[in-house]
């Protein structure tokens, strides 16, 4: 694994702060400083130095292919999982590296919670999906914590008062937009600091994506979210750091008001605009 | 013209006939107005083809199922007086003579006159049968090319008509599994009838001794002739059982390594040698269960002061077990696959470990289809013959002792039903019996497993 000195890396903060004018930014939650992934041959993504700051929805968009979800799922070490993936330089989450051998990928992902394009309940009831990741973890003493935790969690995704009288069928018969408000509360039963969010709202109708949409804004005053989306006005409704990527490269990162009204690159420009991609 | 040559002489003709379909579409639209046939020359050919060819193999295949019956007709009818009064019996026996006489086969000495007469009328017969088949068919097959030839249009709706016989073709093939199925359950519904005739269902179903042994003397010492099939089905179940104990336990665990754990090259590998098992011979299975596993047992028995027959329940049964892992495996690797890697995906970001994954979340999505696969399993060690044969042995023993010498519902079928029998007695007909029990069990297990397998393809459409 390529490393990147202790120096280097402040210099290379110094430089964004400097370069964003950013007087008092919030504390960066993640720093990923020159990141590369392959997959086998394929360099899928190019140097990318970034910074998520803490209680902040951050977006990541660019046109498909682009490798803005390569770089989220560098971020809770889901790559790990796909065969002929390596991952080089650095992402520290509260300035520790995630990719150091000490670090148990289990205890990773407990923090950084994850909700996937495609709802994916499992095939249980709608109480055990949400009760899955505390009972792995042992976050409750018993079955009335459990309860709580479970209640307070779909409370949170905005779900409870639609299945709080059936919370025993299948998750899986829920509707889409029910199915992924409940990954929602699956991912914070287990009480993550970070939430990565992989295009949550492609499979979903405009009436669920909003109130996906509502619920990011609400999580954020617990949450550090970062989110990957394919629709700009989405980025701009719900975040507030955005960064652009293009063909594995980031090309800029800045607050959301100032990439979609005064873009530095002529890229983010063109694509923001709807010129390409 | 011997009826294989006739069937190659259409075949050739068809093709020509192909041919010339092909070309004369060709010749109605030629190069770029082919767009405005109706149907591309390909179906126009087969459509000549198919009214050359297949109104003559139609005749042809009726002409051979009915020869028999109107020579064997005409030949009766040609022998005296004399002849026709006798009863059925004795008048198929001369039949039998006539035809072995008429096809050179091997016949009594010095047939009777009138009988060689008659085989001379059969030859005759026969011999003007073939040829006017053979004439026939091959008036109608240039005759039926010639009519769609002649049809052969811009508007001709080739290609529907040609889809419709093939239609025909299609739902033909399907019927054949389908009669067989309803004849051979038909021939031991029958067969069972007359041996529930001779002996009650209800001992048969519930009696605890089985000795089919009939008396064929009325003298006839120790065949006290008793159909109680409770052993048998306690046998069945007894090593059934232990190859299940086996074959779940090793083959699921087998088929999570291969799905969940094991690199891509060792799976490549590994699956198809796994595989190899349900293809070697379940008669080498046998052997190797009697003669290594059994006498293994047997000593390992006597080391530690237990008697164990050496034939036994538990060798058979393990040896069947590892017969049918690949089954099991096989079928639950498939399974543990078609598990959406979304599945995955969402219990390991919760921060799951692989094993949580696969106990909780990956194995739960697959337990039906799991479960078809084993109940699939279940009935394949049901039906098993050749090994509980050489390794459990003939007794009817009623014990759910699996050191002791068992015996099985396929096992006692083949013992009734080889050697020379008789097909009325008691003792024969049983193997019907028994088998349709088997039948029954074993068709409610593939329904159930079906319909399991079923309920699971439709959770995650």
């Amino acid at each position: 694994m390529e490393t990147v000195t202790v120096r280097d890396a402040m210099q290379t903060t110094l430089d964004n702060r400097l370069a964003e004018g950013d007087a008092t930014p919030m504390p960066a939650k993640i720093q990923a400083r020159q990141t590369n992934v392959h997959y086998g041959d394929k360099h899928a993504l190019k140097d990318v130095t970034l910074d998520v700051r803490e209680g902040e929805v951050t977006s990541f968009i660019g046109p498909s292919g682009c490798g803005k979800s390569t770089f989220l799922r560098c971020l809770n070490r889901m790559n790990d999982t796909i065969d002929g993936c390596r991952v080089s330089g650095t992402v520290q989450l509260d300035g520790e590296d995630i990719y150091d051998p000490k670090i148990d990928v289990v205890q990773l992902r407990a923090r950084v919670g994850m909700v996937f394009q495609k709802p994916n309940p499992f095939p249980k009831s709608i109480y055990d999906n949400v009760a899955y990741g505390p009972r792995i973890h042992g976050l409750a003493a018993n079955k009335d914590e459990l309860d709580e935790i479970v209640l307070t969690s779909l409370e949170k995704a905005g779900l409870l008062a639609e299945v709080k009288d059936r919370m025993e069928s299948p998750g899986t018969g829920l509707s889409g937009g029910q199915q992924q408000r409940l990954c929602i509360a699956r991912a914070i039963a287990v009480n993550p600091e970070v939430i990565l969010m992989d295009e949550p709202c492609s499979a979903l109708d405009p009436i669920a994506t909003a109130k996906i949409e509502e619920l990011i804004d609400e999580l954020r005053e617990n949450y550090t979210i970062v989110i990957v989306t394919h629709s700009m006005q989405q980025a701009a409704r719900v975040s507030q750091r955005t960064a652009f990527f293009h063909l594995g490269e980031l090309i800029e990162v800045g607050d959301t008001e100032q990439i979609f009204t005064n873009p530095k690159h002529k890229l983010t420009q063109g694509y923001i605009t709807g010129r390409f991609g | 013209m011997p009826l294989s040559l006739l069937l190659l002489v259409l075949a050739v003709l068809s093709a020509f006939a192909y041919r010339f379909g092909t070309g004369r579409a060709r010749a109605i639209a030629p190069g770029r107005q082919q767009a405005t046939l109706h149907s591309r020359p390909t179906y126009h050919g087969f459509y000549v083809a198919l009214w050359c060819g297949l109104p003559a193999l139609l005749v042809a295949v009726a002409w051979v199922a009915m020869q028999p019956i109107l020579v064997k007709g005409l030949v009766l009818a040609g022998l005296p007086d004399s002849y026709s009064a006798l009863p059925e019996a004795r008048l198929n026996l001369i039949w039998n003579d006539i035809r072995n006489l008429a096809l050179g086969d091997v016949v009594r000495a010095a047939p009777a006159p009138e009988i060689q007469a008659a085989a001379e009328t059969f030859r005759r017969l026969y011999t003007i049968g073939q040829a006017a088949l053979a004439v026939l068919c091959l008036v109608l097959a240039p005759l039926g090319a010639r009519y769609a030839y002649g049809r052969v249009s811009r508007d001709l709706r080739a290609r529907n008509r040609v889809e419709t016989v093939i239609t025909v073709f299609l739902v033909a093939s399907s019927l054949v599994a389908i009669f067989t199925t309803i004849g051979i359950v038909l021939s031991l519904l029958f067969e069972s009838l007359r041996f529930f005739g001779k002996v009650p269902p209800l001992d048969f179903l519930f009696g605890l001794h089985w000795s089919p042994q009939t008396a064929l003397r009325a003298d006839q010492v120790g065949s006290s002739g008793s159909f109680g099939a409770v052993p048998l089905f306690t046998g069945t179940l007894l090593i059934s059982l232990i190859s299940m104990c086996v074959a779940v336990p090793v083959g699921l665990m087998s088929a999570i390594y291969m799905s969940e754990y094991a690199h891509r090259k060792f799976r490549a590998v590994a699956k198809p040698l796994l595989e190899i098992l349900a293809g070697i011979p379940t008669v080498v299975y046998g052997f190797f269960a009697a003669l290594t596993v059994a006498p293994f047992i047997r000593r390992l028995g006597e080391s530690m002061g237990i008697s164990v027959a050496s034939e036994s329940a538990l060798a058979a049964g393990l040896v069947m077990g590892v017969m049918i892992i690949p089954f099991v495996s096989s079928i639950s690797d498939d399974v543990i696959n078609a598990v959406p890697q979304a599945m995955r995906d969402g219990a390991y970001a919760l921060g799951a470990t692989k094993s949580e994954t696969i106990r909780n979340v990956i194995v739960p999505a697959a337990l039906p289809g799991i479960v078809g696969g084993v109940l699939l399993a279940v009935s394949r060690a049901i039906g098993e013959t050749m090994i509980v044969v050489m390794a459990a042995g003939l007794a009817a023993n009623l014990s759910f002792n699996p050191l002791e010498a068992v015996t099985t519902v396929t096992v006692q079928i083949v013992t009734l039903l080889t050697g020379d029998q008789e097909f009325d007695s008691a003792k024969t007909l049983a193997a019907f019996a028994l088998g349709l029990v088997l039948f029954c069990v074993t068709l409610g297990l593939n329904i159930f497993a079906l319909h399991v397998v079923r309920k699971y393809r439709e959770q995650y459409e």
